[in-house]
């Protein structure tokens, strides 16, 4: 846990990641047709016709993944919360903002005991939130990799989506930290350094992002396998050719100016290249997702898809309800974790000296 | 009639880290135990000083052992006792398939065990508690450190623990209303 550069971007971070998720859910929620059903079709409640769902389906280990990573991030993210609840209560002039955050920190007040169980547990749930990161990605990557449509049949999912998820992590986080950071003067908690390394992750997660699009295709030459084959085909030169070509160079040639240190520096270029990334990301689903599907094994199910009226209303209606849970967050909660910073100032260490 | 008006407990207020801990551990040494230290940031060295120690990360491993054997009885038992399903042959106890979800059962209930003892062990949620009517105490959580004794302490005294506390550096000695 010794990364202690990033403490004043965790909550940020952490509360797009829950967000991101809350909106995440409402795709698969809403694509059930009847979401008042879904309960027990995706989780296992006893029903009428006795029946379970299927755990050797990928669908439904995801099911387990997101909804664990979504509860595990909200109690991440509420328990780093408690102290600096605490502290907003006791900043509070008015009687009734006073009691709210009262009750949000449940009567924190800071006790040595108190601390101690807090800390194991915070830096415990910090571990476990680590691995869990890992599995989501790769589990969500087994919805495609564990099926046998060509262009998704690949062992290189699981890593090149863990990859991606960071990649596309620290973009977004840079997309939304960078106009805040300049709308409330956070340039001595979200310094240069805390920028220049936000970009060179991305650069690193997004080689090897680029790396896996460049063995999908390898491997489609070299395997002599005739589906794959003419999947990357028909990926590159076939309808949708467009996006992959745009996916190339969004999320492969344009983060590599990000070698030049100027460019790192450069807050105005770097959110560009954020907002770039984030197209390639939606592109890297879109070309996954689309051009697979389009031509299976079965020419009877061909076809070409254009998102619908709907489709696309569902898509910017996640970004507005995503926004709004931001801007609330960033309005009524303390977005850089107080009692973390303070833990990291010179004047708080504390020296031994027994006698 | 005022002295002999009930109180909680002395508190003390310090406005370094340093200081408070020094002052905590001597308050130890000095035979006090119904005492609590309070800090605005986690202190390791305030917790161990007032003599206390937390076996806490052991609930989460228990939390995520139990969590993961039931992630996995719930599997085997829907698909290999209340609905097997037979397809094709194949093994209706198919272990691989079931360790997935047997991950994420495990860190579920190990995050929720430990959070939820975390709160409980700390006696949380807890709106009331005497230290805070003490004037100054909203400052535990901004920049100012708290030592306070209780008055259900045997070595308890109002005078001489209130000089004791002065004497380790307290920039201001109260007495706590119950």
């Amino acid at each position: 846990m010794g990364q202690k550069w990033r403490t004043s971007i965790n909550r940020f971070a952490e509360a797009m990641t829950l967000f991101a998720v809350a909106c995440a859910g409402m795709f698969p929620l809403l694509h059930t047709g009847r979401p008042w059903f879904a309960a027990y079709w995706l989780f296992p409640i006893p029903n009428t016709m006795s029946l379970w769902p299927q755990f050797r389906s990928p669908l439904m280990w995801d099911v387990f993944a997101v909804s664990t990573y979504g509860s595990v991030s909200l109690l991440f993210w509420y328990v780093g919360l408690i102290p600096d609840l605490a502290t907003m209560r006791d900043r509070a002039k008015n009687k009734v903002v006073k009691i709210i955050f009262g009750m949000m920190c449940m009567g924190w007040r800071g006790s040595a005991r108190h601390w101690i169980r807090y800390e194991t547990i915070y830096n415990l749930l910090a571990g476990l939130a680590t691995p869990l990161v890992v599995s989501v990605h790769t589990i969500v990557s087994f919805d495609f990799a564990v099926s046998v449509i060509p262009g998704w049949h690949a062992t290189i999912f699981p890593p090149y989506f863990v990859a991606g998820a960071v990649y596309s992590g620290f973009a977004m986080v840079l997309t939304l930290m960078l106009p805040v950071r300049a709308l409330f003067r956070l340039q001595d908690f979200v310094t240069m350094r805390h920028v220049e390394n936000m970009a060179k992750v991305m650069l690193a997660t997004g080689l090897i992002v680029f790396y896996g699009y460049n063995m999908e295709a390898f491997m489609a030459w070299y395997s002599g396998n005739k589906y794959e084959s003419f999947m990357m085909y028909n990926r590159m030169t076939g309808p949708y050719a467009w996006a992959y070509w745009a996916l190339i160079f969004c999320n492969g040639v344009v983060p590599q100016i990000l070698w030049i240190k100027k460019v790192r520096q450069n807050i105005i270029v770097l959110w560009v290249i954020s907002l770039i990334v984030n197209v390639g990301m939606w592109l890297e689903r879109f070309v996954i997702v689309v051009t697979s599907l389009h031509r299976d094994f079965l020419p009877s199910s061909w076809g070409i898809y254009w998102p619908t009226i709907w489709d696309w209303g569902m898509y910017i209606g996640t970004m507005g309800f995503f926004l709004m849970l931001m801007i609330l967050f960033v309005r009524f909660l303390p977005m850089i974790p107080m009692f973390e910073i303070k833990t990291l100032l010179p004047e708080s260490k504390v020296h031994h000296h027994e006698e | 009639m005022k002295e002999k008006a009930k109180i909680y407990g002395l508190m003390a207020e310090f406005d370094n880290p340093q200081t408070v801990v020094d002052a905590a551990s001597a308050v130890y040494k000095q035979g006090y135990r119904k005492m609590d230290a309070y800090s605005p940031y986690p202190i390791e060295e305030l917790g161990e000083a007032i003599g206390f120690h937390s076996k806490i990360q052991y609930i989460v491993l228990i939390g995520g052992i139990i969590g993961g054997c039931l992630g996995y009885a719930l599997q085997y038992f829907t698909s290999v006792i209340d609905y097997p399903i037979n397809i094709g042959g194949r093994p209706l106890h198919s272990w691989v398939s079931f360790i997935p979800i047997t991950f994420e059962t495990t860190v579920l209930f190990g995050a929720f065990s430990g959070v939820i003892s975390m709160l409980a062990l700390n006696g949380l949620p807890q709106p009331y508690h005497p230290v805070f009517n003490s004037k100054r105490f909203e400052l535990a959580s901004d920049d100012k450190f708290f030592i306070c004794i209780e008055a259900e302490d045997p070595k308890f005294d109002r005078k001489a623990t209130a000089e004791f506390l002065k004497s380790l550096g307290a920039v201001e000695v109260t007495e706590v209303e119950p």
